[in-house]
């Protein structure tokens, strides 16, 4: 594999669990903890997937998934969201803005794992 | 010993007296035990500042010299007293309802708050009072020096200078003690006059004394007194009935124009209704105080030797006949005459010279900027503090210029006519609707002109001041300028001339002036006040402010009537607002009610520059000048009515805009609410099930691995534990279940307690704070307080972006409330978000910076069961919270 992850997270506990399940699958993983520069990272680092909290500091998931997609090299990368908040609306504008995939917090481990996966196998 | 150390040792002596009173009155004052000292006889008494040294000695001397003429000095004040009381009331209730600080401020408030007006007025009363004070300053010393003549054990005569110098320091520096304690001059100078009360009750005995040791004990008897009279040059003296009436006219005029008088009669006073003991009080007094003065004059022309100065007998007849205690009384009197003349007339013209001279100029030097970033309560205490020294000063200087001599004597009655020239514009202003800024500009000035020119300068005699030229052939040789024969009016007295050519130029071009001239806006409103004082006290309003300027408002009345109290005059105008917290709507009454209290420190002009240039110039809008325009009484009522119903309706709707506001904002909240409660709770959560996965899944891990990550799991846990702590807290808090655990402890120790628990120690908040002030025992629930404190120190720990972040802490105690204020240095909290901080899960922003967004919301129900508050407080240096309890709680409220 030796694919290259970039997870956006800001809550370190979260953050040592995703890259723990995901370096031990082999993934190699990148992350950044606040939004205000969080586009500078995605283009630092090129990575082939991106795992998106919602509430960041300085700036919203969907603010950071907008320019993301705005950006011509990156507006085909594969994007899962996670988010705490878990209401309808919540998904509905993670869909609009161009998610490829959406989970609620707490996940289970091997959800996480099987998605990343599949974003990028597909 | 000898004589003159005796009367020494008195003078001193009385001089500590005076001390102890005026301090005694003061301290009375503050503790609120002083109602005595508001009493109307007190009010009485200070009146009688009227009679200085002058009038003590002078008036015996009056009489020995042109006889019963003396009785003008009296009978000018005792028909305005009786039958000018309408006027007096009118002058009393403008200068209370307006918080007049001086007759300079009442003429600049009048006339569209003009301040060339208030420094015209200033200076003439600096020039026609500085000779004044002079006379006192020699008075006192004419009469130690009688004293000296007689004393045989003095080797040298006491110098006349030091003995002035002395007492000029004396007055000044008990002045400025008593007289600039607070400084708003609209509050009363309780010291000052209860002092002068007292002076005046110790010269009316003195001259009582020194009339019945006359009559009694040296001319045998009311028979032998009247025999004397009957022989003495007296009784045939000739008196002119122009000059009588020119003379009770002059001091009439004199009475309600001179500085001092303004400030005992409506600066100091205290209720409108003392004027009506005054007016019979006031002349019994003077009736009292010229009972003997024929007798004194006819005893001294008789006993005392050919060429005795008779304006000395009350001193020396005494002397003559041994009687030293009785002499010395009399010295007592004349003195108490003396100082409390300079002390009043430094007040009054102090405050005149600083609000009118002095800050003005500071202000145009320091700029706007001053409003804020200056302290300008002390500069103004400063400012008067230096002006009352230099106006003892120049007394003085003008004492030791003049060299002490008899060009002195006949200055009474030129600083007269000189205050008299504010008559016109004063009755005007106070009775005439069409008198003009520019009317009384010119009439003040061709009036003091007119005062200098005939009165004043020749005063100083040929060939000093004025060429002896001039006096006999007129300016540029013009015979109709000659100063003693204006306009070719031959053999006149020189007062009577002055005061004939002076008031009817001064009338005439203020009517001229005002007729000719179109008053500003302000003036027609001012004017209408002032005049129809009686009819509406409530007045036409004159500013329209927006709600943003309330916080500078704030902020400036805050550098100039000290935080204190500001914020208590802003939090009143609040509540009758019903708007809650600290910022009143910028209604047009409460701009008006805040102006006035800002002159009765600064003085009305300057105040109202100070509001125009936050709140904008446009003071006076057009309707409200159709109302002032239009006399019509119904149509004046009924725009009124009309004005006051749209501002109504404005002020309801933007209350309901307000409270519609703060609903959406509540329910989006709410909304907000629930997402955020979720995501508090999902995110320990996540890293709880994602962790306790890891370690049920992966079969090789270290043990230290294991260790960690069970402890994340422990920790997240606690974090969870916390959040619904906190909601259960508030929510028993809410529904009043809770159960309060009193305990009584010091303040500062709590402080101590919530500085460590809130983990000061560990970031980079430095807390400043006043431990003396801190020494404070407090009955309450103590662990809940110290909740209240944590928390907020906590946020100011989390939120504040000063760079360094400070932390001050300020407690304070008054009338058993407790009240703490923890300000900090950072960019504070944004008006908009002011009003929603105590709700419920509101944070500032969508940063996550710990809690839940319940801190403060659990602050203000526990302050609320501890029957206190916690709230914002607007227009400090940073974020800034008050708590204030009280000091004990009730035991009942368990």
């Amino acid at each position: 594999m030796g694919k290259k992850v970039l997870l956006i997270e800001d809550e370190p506990n979260i953050i040592e669990a995703v890259s723990f399940i995901l370096s031990r699958d082999g993934w190699e993983v990148k992350t950044h903890s606040n939004g205000h520069d969080a586009m500078e990272a995605v283009r630092l680092r090129g990575p082939d997937l991106i795992i998106l909290d919602v509430m960041l500091p300085g700036k919203s998931g969907f603010d950071i998934l907008a320019e993301i997609r705005g950006d011509l090299e990156f507006a085909e990368i594969p994007v899962l969201m996670l988010t705490a908040r878990g209401q309808m609306k919540d998904r509905e504008m993670a869909e609009k803005a161009g998610a490829s995939q959406y989970m609620t917090k707490p996940f289970s481990n091997a959800d996480v794992l099987a998605a990343v996966r599949d974003l990028v196998g597909a | 010993m000898a004589i003159l150390n005796v009367l020494v040792l008195v003078c001193v002596f009385y001089v500590v007296l005076l001390f102890v009173v005026a301090f005694g009155a003061d301290r009375a004052a503050a503790q609120g035990r002083g109602s005595w000292l508001g009493s109307p006889l007190v009010y009485t008494l200070s009146l009688s500042i009227y009679c200085t040294a002058w009038t003590f000695y002078g008036a015996v001397g009056f009489a020995a010299r042109s006889g019963l003429e003396f009785v003008t000095i009296y009978l000018g004040p005792t028909l305005v007293m009786i039958g000018w009381w309408w006027t007096l009331r009118r002058l009393v209730r403008v200068g209370r309802s307006q918080r007049i600080t001086s007759i300079a401020d009442l003429i600049s408030s009048r006339y569209g708050k003009s301040n060339l007006l208030a420094v015209l007025v200033t200076v003439l009363a600096v020039v026609g009072t500085t000779p004044y004070i002079a006379l006192q300053l020699q008075s006192v010393t004419l009469s130690f020096a009688a004293f000296a003549e007689t004393d045989l054990a003095a080797t040298t005569l006491p110098d006349m200078q030091s003995t002035a110098l002395w007492v000029a320091m004396g007055l000044a520096l008990f002045t400025i003690l008593f007289g600039t304690r607070n400084l708003d001059a609209n509050e009363r100078h309780h010291g000052v006059v209860m002092a002068i009360a007292m002076e005046a009750v110790v010269k009316l005995c003195a001259l009582l004394a020194v009339g019945i040791f006359v009559v009694w004990g040296l001319a045998g008897g009311i028979e032998g007194t009247l025999e004397r009279i009957e022989a003495s040059a007296i009784s045939r003296f000739d008196v002119s009935g122009g000059r009588w009436v020119g003379l009770t006219a002059l001091s009439a005029a004199a009475f309600l124009c001179l500085p001092r008088m303004f400030q005992v009669m409506v600066v100091e006073n205290e209720d409108e209704d003392h004027l009506r003991t005054a007016a019979w009080a006031f002349p019994a007094y003077l009736m009292l105080m010229s009972l003997f003065v024929v007798p004194i004059a006819a005893v001294g022309l008789d006993m005392m030797p050919e060429g005795a100065n008779p304006d000395l007998f009350v001193l020396t007849l005494p002397l003559m006949d041994g009687r030293d205690g009785l002499a010395i009384l009399s010295f007592l009197g004349g003195f108490s005459s003396a100082t409390s003349m300079v002390i009043v007339a430094a007040i009054a013209l102090s405050t005149m010279v600083s609000n009118h001279v002095v800050m003005p100029i500071w202000l145009h030097f320091s700029g706007g900027a001053a409003m804020v970033s200056g302290d300008v309560r002390n500069v103004a205490l400063l400012a008067r503090r230096l002006s009352i020294a230099g106006v003892v000063f120049l007394g003085y200087l003008y004492f030791r210029l003049s060299g002490g001599g008899t060009a002195l004597a006949a200055i009474g009655l030129i600083a007269f006519v000189g205050v008299s020239q504010f008559l016109p514009a004063l009755m005007g202003g106070l009775f005439w609707r069409g008198a003009t800024r520019t009317g009384a500009l010119l009439g003040l000035s061709v009036g003091a002109t007119l005062w200098l020119y005939c009165l004043f300068l020749p005063s100083f005699g040929p060939s000093l001041l004025l060429p002896q030229g001039v006096f006999d052939h007129g300016l540029w040789g013009l015979a109709w300028l000659r100063p003693y024969a204006l306009f070719g009016a031959e053999g006149m007295d020189p007062v009577l001339h002055a005061l004939m050519w002076s008031m009817l130029l001064n009338a005439t071009a203020f009517i001229l002036g005002s007729l000719l001239s179109f008053p500003q806006p302000l003036e027609r409103l001012q004017g209408a006040q002032f005049v129809n004082v009686f009819d509406h006290s409530g007045t036409p309003g004159g500013w329209t402010g927006g709600m943003a300027q309330s916080e500078d408002l704030l902020i400036m009345s805050q550098r100039i009537m000290g935080a204190r109290e500001a914020q208590a005059l802003f939090a009143a105008a609040a509540g009758r607002q019903g708007v809650a917290g600290y910022l009143p709507e910028p209604s047009p009454d409460f701009l008006q009610e805040l102006e006035r209290a800002l002159s009765g420190s600064v003085g009305a002009a300057t105040a109202h520059a100070m509001i125009s240039q936050i709140v904008g110039g446009a003071a006076v809008s057009v309707e409200d000048l159709m109302a002032v325009a239009d006399e019509t009484a119904q149509i004046m009522e009924y725009s009124s009515q009309l004005e006051a119903k749209s501002q109504e309706l404005a002020r309801t709707a933007r209350q309901l805009r307000q409270a519609n506001e703060k609903l959406t904002q509540l329910s989006v909240q709410k909304d907000g609410f629930l997402s955020q409660i979720s995501h508090e709770l999902r995110t320990p959560m996540t890293s709880i099930r994602a962790f306790s996965e890891i370690l049920r899944d992966t079969g090789d891990l270290t043990g230290d691995e294991q260790s960690k990550y069970a402890s994340i799991i422990h920790d997240e846990a606690v974090r969870l534990t916390r959040l619904l702590d906190d909601l259960l807290d508030l929510s028993v808090l809410e529904n009043g279940q809770v159960v309060l655990n009193t305990q009584t402890g010091l303040l500062s120790d709590l402080l101590d307690r919530a500085e460590r628990a809130a983990g000061v120690n560990y970031s980079g908040l430095t807390v400043a704070r006043d431990r003396a002030a801190e020494a404070v025992e407090l009955t309450s629930d103590l662990d809940r307080l110290a909740q209240v404190f944590i928390n907020l120190i906590a946020n100011a720990r989390k939120y504040c972006d000063g760079t360094p972040p400070v932390l001050s802490i300020r407690a304070s105690v008054a009338d058993g409330h407790v009240v703490v204020d923890f300000t900090d240095n950072g960019s504070g909290i944004p008006p908009e978000k002011q009003a929603v901080i105590f709700e419920k899960f509101s944070r500032i922003g969508e940063t996550k910076a710990g809690g839940a967004g319940l801190g403060l919301a659990i602050c203000r129900e526990i302050m609320a069961r501890l029957g206190g508050s916690v709230s914002y407080l607007p227009g400090q240096t940073g974020a800034a919270f008050r708590v204030s309890l009280p000091q004990a709680r009730r035991m009942a409220a368990q």
